[in-house]
């Protein structure tokens, strides 16, 4: 084997857990990397604690294990059939780990390419991220108000661990995430190798120094990363799927560091920071210094019977007739799908000075109708949970129709709410959750809201509950 | 239990017929169950398609021009229509190899099967088409056996198949024009009913019922589990 030929190989294989089909590579050259003890396998699938673990994505379901008369072995046994969609993980395959010379990383001095100036409050942020780097603290968890800037005070965080000339990789549970992230990280790193993984991404490979991926993609990485920052830790479906922490747990080296970032972090999360367990900064000041918008209740007895009937409820009306800033765009979230659709169409007979579209997840031209809402080319957007997150408006006001269903729960409605206002130059918005009846998750969110807002020394002035 | 393809906890509702005989346990909930369609209504008598016609097109077609002879497929009986639920359920069937998946097919399967072969005698005789080896070995399994497991009639593979381009990534015309992949092992003198998962054109079948028929078959049908 020659010298720069294992180099390349590393480079493409340290830090993977694969199948044997996902490795690229002739028998004989794989042969020999197996004599030479460089790639070393391990059973796909291992008994812990009398249950079945699948080693690629941690499933120990029963269900989600199945029994196959395999013609490859002529033995019937077990197959995993959670991470099926990455390729068939059996008991009679092993998986492959890197196990030859190390890679290293560059080190760059001063990556950060990134030109703009952090506020006092952020970058009180990115020096605790730094830091809990330069000492290779276990774990941090970024606390921060939707619209406080958390990918800048990320970027001027990350600048410690490329002078480390470590490897990091940028985790979030949403391909829209890792999509608008990628370009805006290849500006603020432009000496860096970036690549993103995600379903469905034209490179498959890993290779670079700089990795933002899906939670999903971590699947196939083991003890790859000095520093892995998950976004939106308390998204869907990182918190619904034990695979996704398991494969980021694994991923990461065991001498590095995990960061969360998060505006609504879960009960499990606030728990461990109250007994601390858990080291967490907090940054409460949205990046303009304004405070969030505190959510106004309105009640209205008609209507569950006005959305049965895909009509827009009276009081919504009256809100959207009487509004201070009526040249403001519209956001308006609805628990389903079909009720997005419908209402639409209903909404812009009723208003007829008004352009009305809908957006939901099983929209092809998702971003396209986004980006047109952003330019302005309508007025009113219906929208269901999918844009809770992770989108910016100029400037609108929010409107949550049937707030008291249970798809949106405190942290739902607390990202929902942040929507509104972030603009510097329109940094208020009015934000209004019409329901039938009280919910436990619109009371905490608003109390919450208000919390956030007297940690940073605001006032909630635009209280109006 | 739980469903085979969505994984939500079934509950079985409790009735007279089931406190009273034994039913099998269900293996799709009831929402993923909805979202199969079974073939209705008026059918092609050769290839089950839903069609007004007695005989469609494309079976006349087939009738008379099989490479200068006559159609060497008596008829074709399929269960399914080839919906985007029931793509998908193949796709990870077959190309994904969630073997458990077969179980899904498994009692519709059996019973369009008595409803329409019953008229066969005991000694007819089950062919699953095969796979090549090469793909054998990608997906460990051969999902036209699995299917020809659960009918009540005596299982022969006796069919060989070269390694050749799937049919699913070739065009209509390439699959009809294409040359004959199998090669019988033994010969069956028996009535035949061949197993598949899909009829598309039903190019393989005649492939396959062709060289049964040269090698002593009086007669041969077919059973898909869809008709695409």
């Amino acid at each position: 084997m020659k010298q720069n030929e294992s180099q390349e190989w590393s480079r493409h294989y340290q830090g993977k857990l694969l199948l044997r089909h996902e490795i690229h590579l002739d028998d004989s050259i794989f042969q020999q990397l197996l004599d030479a003890s460089y790639v070393t396998p391990m059973p796909a699938i291992q008994r812990k604690y009398f249950q079945h673990e699948c080693q690629r994505c941690g499933n120990r379901k029963r269900s989600l294990f199945g029994r196959i008369p395999c013609q490859i072995c002529h033995k019937t046994h077990m197959y995993c059939r959670k991470c099926i969609d990455m390729g068939r993980v059996m008991a009679c395959t092993p998986l492959y780990q890197w196990t030859g010379p190390d890679v290293t990383w560059p080190c760059h001095l001063d990556a950060c390419t990134w030109t703009g100036t952090l506020t006092m409050a952020q970058k009180q942020g990115a020096d605790r991220i730094g830091r809990a780097i330069q000492h290779h603290d276990k774990e941090l968890l970024v606390w921060a108000v939707c619209g406080a800037g958390k990918t800048e005070m990320m970027i001027s965080g990350l600048t410690e661990a490329f002078r480390q000339g470590q490897r990091v990789c940028l985790a979030t549970p949403r391909t829209d995430v890792v999509q608008e992230l990628l370009p805006r990280l290849q500006q603020a790193f432009s000496g860096i190798d970036i690549q993103a993984l995600y379903g469905g991404s034209s490179n498959k490979e890993g290779t670079a120094q700089f990795i933002i991926a899906t939670t999903h993609q971590l699947m196939r990485f083991r003890h790859a990363f000095d520093t892995v920052v998950i976004d939106e830790v308390d998204a869907f479906p990182y918190t619904n799927d034990p695979s996704l922490p398991f494969a980021v747990r694994r991923a990461v080296k065991p001498s590095g560091t995990t960061i969360y970032l998060t505006a609504t972090p879960r009960q499990k999360h606030q728990m461990l920071i109250a007994a601390k367990k858990l080291p967490h900064v907090f940054v409460p000041v949205r990046f303009h210094g304004h405070p969030l918008p505190v959510p106004m209740l309105r009640k209205s007895r008609s209507l569950k019977k006005d959305l049965d009937r895909f009509r827009p409820p009276d009081r919504f009306l009256e809100w959207y007739n009487r509004r201070k800033h009526p040249e403001r765009q519209i956001l308006v979230f609805v628990p389903s799908i079909h009720l997005a659709e419908t209402l639409a169409d209903h909404m812009a007979s009723v208003l007829d000075d008004c352009s009305v579209r809908a957006v939901h997840a099983s929209h092809n031209d998702r971003e396209h109708i986004i980006q047109q809402f952003r330019n302005r080319s309508f007025h009113m957007l219906i929208t269901t949970t999918i844009l809770e997150r992770g989108v910016t408006f100029p400037a609108v006001d929010v409107a949550v129709l049937a707030a008291d269903h249970h798809v949106f729960d405190e942290a739902a409605l607390i990202q929902i709410a942040g929507r509104a206002g972030r603009s510097p130059h329109d940094p208020t918005g009015d934000v209004v959750f019409f329901h039938s009846g009280k919910t436990e998750a619109m009371v905490t969110a608003i109390r919450s809201i208000k919390q956030m807002n007297q940690r940073g020394g605001l006032s909630n002035e635009l209280s109006m509950v | 239990m739980n469903c085979l393809w969505c994984d939500e906890h079934i509950v079985p509702s409790i009735t007279w017929k089931t406190v009273l005989t034994l039913t099998e346990p269900m293996s799709l909930c009831a929402s993923c169950e909805h979202t199969l369609v079974a073939l209705t209504g008026e059918r092609c008598v050769k290839c089950s398609r839903m069609s007004e016609e007695t005989v469609c097109k494309d079976c006349r077609r087939w009738e008379n021009d099989w490479q200068n002879g006559a159609d060497p497929l008596a008829w074709n009986v399929s269960v399914f229509q080839y919906n985007e639920a029931m793509r998908e359920m193949i796709a990870r069937w077959k190309y994904r190899g969630d073997y458990c998946l077969g179980d899904v097919f498994q009692h519709p399967y059996q019973q369009a099967f008595r409803k329409h072969f019953s008229f066969l005698s005991r000694n007819a005789v089950i062919v699953p088409i095969p796979l090549s080896d090469d793909r054998l070995k990608d997906r460990g399994f051969n999902q036209a056996a699995r299917l020809a497991d659960s009918l009540p009639r005596k299982t022969r593979s006796v069919l060989m198949r070269t390694h050749g381009e799937k049919q699913s990534k070739k065009t209509k015309w390439e699959r009809i024009s294409g040359r004959n992949p199998f090669k019988v092992t033994e010969s069956i003198t028996n009535p035949v009913v061949l197993t598949d998962d899909i009829y598309t054109t039903g190019t393989t079948l005649r492939h396959a019922a062709f060289v049964l028929k040269q090698n002593g078959s009086p007669s041969v049908y077919a059973m898909t589990l869809i008709r695409g």
